[in-house]
């Protein structure tokens, strides 16, 4: 039977471009009128999958299926999509009308309806009067609109928009976020939107698709995603956050930043590791002491238009973001409260590295298709397959790639209050996670070492 | 006078010498009779003589062909070379460019030499033949060039609002190309007109082409009456050019 909810399927697709992964087995389905958003950092494949959706592109796996209708390789001049280009794509040898008009006349369409409908998306767009003109001739705005104009002229069933606000400076970005929410309610249409601004996204969106490195992190409304985001990546990603390790101790209480919380999550079991994220408007900050369930001294107080934006050292040594409308003095003594509700407690996703490894002799290991010394063991022989465990803060990293045992590159950072989470990615396209007190930036070029003792060699458990 | 355009009195003194100079004497030269008197019977002996007047009409047909033939046979070259799906190797586009740094004569020669050995009767034909053959890099590179550089989401918005892959080329493709086609046809049909060692070569002096009459009249001391012909040919130039000049004003920015 057909699925008369949701327009468009997109069922398990994969892309790579040479041996990089681009998209992993992404599943999405979009409901009709929907607005949704694919939102995630440069290089997260979101771009990619909007051009398969749009026909530019195929992918080396699944399928996507529009109105039950499966559309994976039909070519892009059959889709019943239209796609508003990042860099407008406005055709410069026509003028404002006869871009419109293009995809009309390429469907003979009579030349007084052609009239019609080019004025009406005129006016929607608020381009009236503006049809003898160059498109060279226009703004950076008024293109956007001319490029959207041109793709809804055509009444798709689907609008597909790549970072269309990208180019455009705020203030105009703002206006156009508004008026794009206002045309989807009027057009009635799917909207599928691309952008790695989180605020656009979660101003228009009716559902939100993080992305990252080519797999979905988290779909959801605006409102979960931010509320509840699933994971530390999507958590930093979106808006500001604490994210910070923790441990559940029993249901409703966690322990973090050297205290424990009452909380509202259950279900994780007794004395597990997790990450918590609290927002930084949700900590209570207030000059009393008593009463407080922390303290903390503020290290700095920055204006920020409506909110003040403090960083706390706490009692224990951990370091807070914390929004409010009231300036606390740096230096001052604070107390602090965190209500049970906002406190979002997340899985880890690992708790330490684990590799595949293959015994080479008593004393070395082969693994990230490295060999390590480790400490001498008889307990497994040479070429026994078997895995290695490290300690995320046992990994050492230096300054100069050639010096360490394994090379590698920061790939993301993520700051833990009192130290920071390093994703480090090999020249293999392997992971390796890292706690360090040190300062890396993303992209850094880093040499890795284990200290033999450190290398924790256990059976592979079938 | 500042410092700054001091600098440029070597190119000036260079354009008065080399170029001003030369089209001043041609003027004088096309306006004057053997003695040094002021005549327009240069010209009127042109448009008089049916051999030269033919020979001239001759040299625009011959010129024409050329850079149409040139345009059909480069175009779909250069989209071809241009086309990421069809030719990922620059090697390809080298070879196609080679010509063009060979000296013309010598390509000639050869040319000449390889109709002679298979035979082929010089003419017409082996004339025009020989002419795409020596031009032809001149249309694929400019065209290539453009093609090149064309932003792709040009014809993946259009492919985007229903047209087929044929209607991308026609309606987006060949129109945004156009100031390749304008600056191929520059090169190709303004040395086509003057050109007379090609046919001389090609054709065994069969066919003589208006570059090959003023050399003749140069040659044999007619100084004034080839300075005359020259000038005609030189306006012809001017409109050519001018026509692409206004073109390019309309296009510039487009692309």
């Amino acid at each position: 039977m057909k699925n008369t909810e949701n327009i468009i399927e997109i069922k398990n697709i994969s892309k790579s471009f040479g041996d990089k992964r681009i998209l992993n087995d992404v599943s999405i389905s979009v409901k009709r009128g929907e607005f949704l958003t694919l939102l995630g950092p440069s290089g997260c494949g979101k771009t990619t999958l909007l051009r398969i959706l749009a026909g530019f592109g195929t992918a080396d796996s699944g399928e996507i299926l529009i109105n039950g209708k499966d559309i994976t390789d039909m070519p892009p001049h059959e889709r019943p999509v239209n796609t508003v280009f990042q860099r407008y794509a406005l055709f410069p040898h026509l003028d404002v009308y006869e871009n419109i008009a293009f995809g009309l006349k390429l469907q003979k369409v009579p030349t007084d309806e052609i009239d019609r409908r080019v004025r009406r998306v005129l006016k929607m767009v608020s381009m009236t009067d503006y049809e003898d003109r160059d498109v060279d001739s226009l703004s950076g705005g008024q293109q956007q609109r001319v490029a959207i104009a041109r793709a809804i002229v055509n009444e798709p069933k689907v609008l597909l928009l790549d970072e269309p606000l990208s180019a455009l400076d705020l203030k105009m970005r703002k206006d156009m976020q508004i008026e794009l929410k206002e045309m989807h309610r009027k057009l009635g249409i799917t909207f599928i939107y691309v952008t790695h601004d989180q605020e656009e996204a979660l101003t228009l969106s009716d559902t939100i698709v993080v992305f990252d490195d080519g797999n979905i992190q988290q779909i959801g409304t605006p409102t979960d995603i931010y509320n509840e985001p699933q994971n530390s990546f999507v958590a930093d990603f979106i808006g500001e956050s604490n994210i910070l390790n923790g441990r559940m101790i029993k249901d409703r209480l966690v322990e973090f930043a050297g205290h424990e919380f009452e909380c509202v999550d259950e279900g994780f079991g007794e004395d597990v590791d997790v990450d918590v994220v609290v927002r930084p408007e949700d900590i209570y900050i207030m000059n009393r002491l008593e009463g407080a369930q922390f303290t903390a001294k503020v290290k700095s107080c920055t204006f920020k238009g409506v909110h003040y934006e403090m960083f706390v050292d706490t009692d224990k040594g951990y370091e807070l973001m914390i929004q409010d409308y009231n300036a606390f003095e740096p230096e001052s003594e604070v107390g602090l409260i965190i209500r049970p509700a906002d406190i979002q407690v997340m899985h880890k996703e690992r708790t330490c590295n684990t590799f595949d490894a293959e015994i080479i002799s008593e004393d070395r290991v082969k693994f990230l298709n490295t060999e390590w010394e480790c400490k001498p063991q008889t307990k497994f022989a040479a070429g026994e397959k078997v895995k290695v465990e490290v300690k995320f803060s046992k990994v050492e990293l230096i300054d100069h790639p050639e010096e360490g045992t394994l090379a590698g590159e920061v790939h993301f950072l993520l700051y833990k209050g009192d130290h920071y989470h390093l994703t480090i990615r090999t020249e293999d396209r392997d992971d390796i996670w890292v706690d360090t007190n040190d300062i890396w930036d993303k992209g850094d070029l880093v040499g890795i070492n284990i200290a033999p003792k450190d290398i924790k060699i256990i059976k592979c458990d079938e | 006078m500042n410092k700054r355009s001091t600098w440029a009195l070597p190119y000036v003194i260079f354009l008065v010498l080399f170029v001003a100079l030369p089209l001043i004497l041609i003027m004088v030269y096309a306006f004057q009779d053997g003695n040094g008197h002021f005549t327009f019977g240069n010209f009127a002996k042109f448009f008089t003589d049916t051999d030269a007047i033919e020979t001239f009409a001759l040299s625009l047909e011959v010129a024409i062909e050329n850079t149409a033939l040139c345009i059909l046979l480069g175009y779909p070259a250069a989209w071809i070379l241009a086309n990421k799906n069809l030719n990922r190797s620059a090697v390809t586009i080298v070879l196609f460019i080679m010509p063009m740094w060979i000296n013309a004569l010598m390509r000639t020669l050869a040319t000449a030499e390889l109709f002679h050995m298979l035979g082929m009767q010089l003419g017409k034909g082996t004339l025009i033949i020989g002419m795409v053959y020596d031009y032809l890099p001149f249309m694929i590179y400019p065209i290539y060039n453009i093609l090149e550089k064309m932003d792709k989401s040009y014809s993946e918005a259009a492919s985007d609002l229903g047209a087929t892959p044929w209607q991308v080329f026609w309606k987006v493709q060949v129109p945004l190309s156009m100031p390749g086609v304008i600056s191929g046809v520059m090169m190709v049909f303004m040395p086509t007109v003057s050109t007379f060692a090609i046919s001389e070569f090609l054709t065994n002096n069969k066919i003589k082409l208006f570059g090959t009459i003023i050399q003749e009249n140069i040659n044999s001391g007619m100084w004034n009456y080839g300075a005359a012909l020259s000038l005609v040919m030189l306006v012809i130039i001017g409109i050519t050019s001018l026509l692409q000049d206004n073109k390019k004003d309309v296009n510039e920015g487009r692309v």
